[in-house]
């Protein structure tokens, strides 16, 4: 017994202590695990030891049918119940006018058909509009956030790779820390740091700037932007901005960028994140083949041109990792909305996920609730879809991952 | 580049030379303002937990506290006149209870299921697992109020069990251990098997010792992940005697209570609900990193 499990020990110690290869393996067997390409039973997984010729065993592992099933009978259970019932029940109730109070599934409630997503995304309105201003501030959310967060993860991953820095490991500490923490906890200490006389715009009184009232502060910041230029006047819009309109905004309200009070949100999905895939960012800067940048050194090459033609483009899969991923749960920000705004200032921090809560649990509105998620629904498995598609590809590439 | 041209260098060493002295200044302040933007927001969070209401108020940046005072920390844990409409203990006994029993049925339960997909060969496995990578890929928050809808229809809205049961299972966590299990060399289990030790005993008392470290990282992984859920426990539950750091928090914080500031008291109570996280990552950091990298699967 002993030899083996001092082999088992060593192997998983190899996986933990280099975190190398590790997002790579795993966005490896996520799509080698397709419908299509289940592993051979027999066969061992990508990551075996090779392993001496042995008589073939089929007989020996009859009646394993039943003990299979049974191993996975919990977690088809809580999965199919909590999980996959769950998208069905909500996908009827989409279709529903329920206000939560009957028994939806016993024809009490009135059938609505489509008209839930109608009302969202043709005709006009009070819920066409709510929804086209959650979009937008959701976009706006996201088109700021990722890139953002990613740069910002490269840029902490590239100084903690830095052999000769002290305290990296501190540093490293430092920077992961918020990542791991309640949203909710942090939420609070934003919601403090950031108030009207907070510490926030105590450190901009230094230098002499006056901070605005962050979370009451509906203004968008593009719009502020240009009426500081003097090219619009966020007050009184004029022209094509406030004569063309779509899903029932006017573009200048399309346009007028994330609110100030939005942003705060967005500084703090930045400073949350960026620990995260600062460490997915770490284990492939430490996975680039040492010899390949001595040779750059050999070469002469500068600073800037290392990380130019060798660093940055053996990132390349990552980025794309970390892009994608960051795509993903920007679209489905919801705790720090609960907590820092809850929609306010003017619907400016309301966001598609919060929507569909206040839908069903504030206005008893659970079909409209429903339908919101379902739209979101569609959207993330879009991305997902895009960002499994991608790894696919580049896996079929053969010797791309060794 | 003279540097480059050095002969023999370590496996630590840096490819290229050092940074001239004066950018090497530069870069170690800049680094360090970096840090502090990391450690400040936390530490003032812990500074004003002992600031009385009005000099949290009127000095929100200061590092030390007027006039130092524990009146936050005691009216959370119940040590002076109850803590008005911040059942603090009750939160926390509510989110301890639940945190535990779910690391326990996921690392159980994970592990069964990882096992049976990387090592038993049963019908329908192939399609199991592509059912558990799709599902791996469905949102948390478009599943709000199919949650409450499921949990109504049962009647295990507003219970421990509805908080707790829908939880045990994590698709990411399956994912993990199939992927430790599939990297476990089989010739063990072989020799188990010759030995006349059947499937179950096989992976209770040979393969799971030796899944340890995997072990370690889905218990802390669950362990943090349960106690800081938010959504499912919004969604599971409406009554105060189910709130937990998370909802109990949210609620405290986003006006529905305290309304005015009481900042003290907020970020104390947010301090105290990260602490048990706080400390595991501080002791088992290397496990957290592994999750986070494991799981880019897991968002």
């Amino acid at each position: 017994m002993s030899p083996r499990t001092t082999r088992a020990a060593d192997q998983s110690r190899g996986d933990g202590s280099s975190d190398s290869g590790r997002p790579r393996a795993a966005a490896r067997s996520r799509s080698t695990g397709s419908p299509g390409a289940p592993d051979a039973p027999g066969g061992a997984g990508p990551t075996a030891a090779p392993r001496a010729i042995h008589a073939p065993r089929a007989g020996r592992r009859r009646g394993e049918g039943p003990w299979g099933w049974l191993f996975v009978s919990p977690m088809v259970l809580v999965l199919g119940l909590f999980l996959l019932l769950p998208i069905l029940m909500a996908l009827w109730v989409s279709l529903l006018h329920w206000d939560g109070q009957s028994n939806p599934f016993s024809g009490q409630a009135k059938f609505a058909g489509l008209d839930n997503y109608r009302a969202l995304l043709t005709e006009d309105g009070l819920d066409r509009t709510l929804f086209a201003t959650s979009l937008r501030n959701n976009a706006y959310y996201v088109l700021l956030t990722v890139p953002l967060q990613t740069g910002l993860a490269l840029v902490l991953a590239l100084i903690v790779n830095q052999r000769l820095l002290r305290a990296r490991g501190a540093l490293r500490t430092a920077f992961f820390f918020p990542s791991v923490t309640s949203s909710i906890a942090v939420s609070t200490v934003f919601l403090f740091l950031f108030q009207g006389s907070g510490a926030v715009n105590s450190l901009l009184s230094w230098i002499g700037v006056k901070g605005p009232n962050w979370f009451a502060d509906p203004r968008g910041v593009l719009s502020l932007l240009l009426g500081a230029l003097g090219i619009v006047d966020p007050d009184r819009p004029s022209g094509a901005l406030a004569d063309h309109s779509f899903l029932g905004l006017s573009w200048f309200q399309w346009l007028s960028g994330p609110s100030v009070a939005m942003c705060t949100i967005i500084v703090l999905a930045v400073w949350t994140t960026s620990g995260t895939f600062m460490l997915i960012f770490l284990a492939a800067l430490q996975d680039i083949p040492r010899e390949l940048e001595e040779s750059a050194a050999l070469e002469g090459v500068n600073r800037y041109q290392m990380l130019r033609h060798i660093t940055l483009p053996a990132l390349r899969p990552v980025l794309f990792l970390v892009l994608t991923l960051g795509l993903i749960s920007t679209w489905q920000v919801f705790d720090q909305v609960y907590v820092m705004g809850q929609g306010a200032p003017g619907n400016t921090t309301l966001t598609p996920a919060f929507l569909s809560y206040s839908a069903a649990f504030d206005d008893a509105d659970f079909g409209q609730g429903a339908a919101i998620a379902f739209i979101m629904l569609a959207l993330i498995l879009c991305l997902t879809a895009l960002q499994r598609w991608a790894f696919r590809d580049r896996d079929a590439r053969p010797g791309r991952n060794r | 580049m003279t540097s480059t041209t050095r002969a023999v260098r370590g496996q630590h060493q840096p490819v290229l030379g050092r940074y001239p002295l004066p950018l090497r200044i530069t870069g170690y302040v800049l680094v360090a303002g970096l840090g502090l933007l990391y450690i400040l927001p936390f530490f003032l969070q812990l500074v004003t937990g002992f600031k009385t209401d009005p000099d949290a108020a009127s000095h929100p940046l200061s590092l030390v506290p007027v006039t130092p005072t524990t009146a936050a920390y005691q009216r959370l844990l119940g040590l002076s006149e109850a803590g008005d409409g911040v059942p603090f203990l009750r939160w926390l006994g509510n989110s301890a209870v639940v945190a535990f029993l779910v690391t326990a049925g996921r690392v159980l339960f994970d592990s069964m299921a990882g096992y049976a997909l990387a090592r038993l060969r049963f019908p329908g496995r192939g399609l199991l697992f592509a059912c558990v990578l799709a599902l791996m890929a469905v949102p948390g928050v478009a599943l709000l109020i199919p949650k409450f809808l499921v949990l109504n229809t049962f009647g295990l809205f507003d219970t421990y069990t509805g908080m707790i049961l829908p939880l045990m299972v994590d698709a990411a966590g399956v994912f993990i251990m199939k992927q430790f299990f599939e990297s476990v060399p089989r010739e063990v289990e072989e020799a188990a098997r010759v030995d006349g030790a059947g499937v179950f005993r096989t992976f209770w008392s040979v393969v799971l010792p030796m899944a340890r470290p995997a072990l370690l990282t889905l218990t802390i992984l669950s362990f943090q992940s349960s106690w800081n859920e938010f959504t499912h426990f919004l969604v599971a539950t409406q009554s105060a005697q189910y709130e937990t750091l998370t909802t109990g928090l949210a609620r405290f914080v986003s006006g529905g209570l305290g309304g005015g500031t009481q900042y003290p008291l907020k970020l104390a109570a947010a301090l105290l609900s990260t602490l048990p996280v706080a400390a595991l990552f501080f002791c088992f950091q290397r496990y957290f990193v592994q999750g986070a990298n494991a799981g880019a699967v897991k968002e």
